[in-house]
């Protein structure tokens, strides 16, 4: 393979990554890194550094959107990122520190799931009801947003701000650690922990990964595991491959094509685990 | 937003939270830009990765130089500017990768405008924290 190839090969590759992410709702990382490590042999530590500057074009991309359509939870993003933040220099600090089998082992894990994750029903849990709780009252948490499909102002009530903030030091921890979003991770601490709709979780989780990717791209830069030959290619592709996802979204809602692709995630995950067990 | 009800971006919103929509557009504007920008730079710097270096169109055993373990390019800022300088390819794509961390980052600190224009003391410091740790991840990263 020449140089040459090689770019092209990342740039295509993660073009089908950044589409197959977009459409399933996660980011391009989850798909990318198995096929940059598996298919194109390359170096774990640099396919999670193209990944995580790639989420952050992801992520913005798409949050300039929500955040004009005021879905976004401003508040919420900002308290929750101090937990998503820390948790990410933690991951970041401890993928410098571990040996490359390990982060195809954790990778596999947290591969599979994520795709169980995907199964669930998209139950809403937001209410109007109840008092909120103390932490959420005091930071002013509560919101509303104007929803399409009701055709009406929809408002809600937060609770559980703390078990929201463990679980989103967690969700950045794995998104420092493997170089992923997490936002199979983040949406449900929001919708079913904090009881936020379902369209202000997914907004708000949207906007939260870029700040997310951020903290831990800093480190990563600095630690030389940026590589610009892969993360250029890389970066590209996925924001190509996600603005494609994007725009056929609406008329691609098969649930048939989920499981597929839930089958697919599961088996791709088994040969991370495979790899890391195996060592080289 | 705000669970008022009224809408702020209307004329009879009270001035403060016609601001913070502003401020609201000023980061919508600041991610697309931010995108945009870095990606048109990473492209220009691997297009003249490949001016610079025909022989990587043909030649099989430089790719293992430039993406295995141990591979050389610009990772400190002093690096990337002066390869930018100098015009390198590597450093070019760098500064577009740059860009792109960069533009979370500044979204925070935009933020905290928004936050300071409502007079919301506890929610300027939060939103100053989130931006002190995004550039410690820096620091701490050039400490290893």
């Amino acid at each position: 393979m020449t140089a040459l190839e090689f770019v092209l090969i990342c740039f295509f590759v993660s073009i089908v990554g950044g589409f197959i992410g977009s459409l399933l709702g996660l980011g391009g990382g989850l798909v990318v890194i198995p096929m940059l490590t598996l298919a194109l042999k390359v170096d774990i530590r640099y396919a999670i550094g193209a990944s995580i500057v790639s989420i952050i074009a992801t992520s913005s991309g798409a949050a300039a959107a929500y955040v004009r359509e005021r879905m976004t939870n401003l508040r919420v993003a900002m308290v929750l990122e101090i937990a998503t933040t820390l948790g990410a220099l933690t991951g970041g600090y401890l993928a410098g520190r571990i040996a490359g089998r390990w982060l195809f082992m954790v990778f596999g894990i947290v591969m599979a799931a994520s795709a169980v994750m995907m199964l669930r029903k998209r139950r809403n849990a937001a209410s109007d009801e109840g008092e909120g709780t103390p932490w959420a009252n005091y930071l002013r948490l509560h919101g509303s947003y104007y929803d399409g499909a009701l055709q009406k102002e929809v408002s809600y009530r937060v609770v559980r701000a703390r078990l929201g903030l463990g679980l989103m030091y967690i969700a950045g921890m794995m998104s420092g650690l493997l170089g992923i979003g997490s936002g199979v991770l983040k949406v449900p601490a929001m919708d079913l922990g904090m009881r936020l709709p379902i369209k202000v979780s997914t907004a708000t989780s949207n906007f939260m990964i870029g700040v997310t990717a951020a903290a831990s791209a800093g480190l990563y830069f600095a630690r030389g595991d940026i590589n610009p030959f892969i993360a250029g290619p890389v970066a590209a592709g996925i924001l190509v491959g996600a603005m494609i996802g994007a725009r056929v979204m609406g008329r691609l809602q098969n649930a048939l094509i989920r499981y597929v692709f839930v089958v697919v995630l599961l088996i791709v995950s088994a040969q991370m685990l495979l790899k890391g067990l195996k060592g080289n | 937003m705000t669970s008022n009800g009224s809408d702020p971006a209307s004329p009879s919103a009270p001035p403060e939270d016609r601001r913070v929509v502003r401020v609201e557009i000023v980061i919508s504007w600041v991610l697309r830009v931010g995108v945009v920008t870095s990606l048109a730079v990473v492209v220009a710097g691997m297009l003249l990765i490949f001016v610079h270096h025909p022989e990587l169109l043909t030649s099989a055993t430089r790719l293992q130089d430039l993406t295995q373990r141990g591979a050389v390019f610009p990772h400190t800022l002093s690096e990337v500017f002066q390869g930018a300088l100098r015009t390198r390819g590597e450093a070019i794509v760098a500064v577009g990768l740059l860009l792109l961390i960069l533009t979370p980052v500044t979204r925070v600190a935009v933020s905290i405008l928004a936050f300071v224009y409502q007079r919301d003391r506890a929610y300027t410091f939060i939103t100053l924290t989130v931006l002190i740790i995004l550039l410690m991840s820096f620091v701490i990263g050039r400490l290893e």
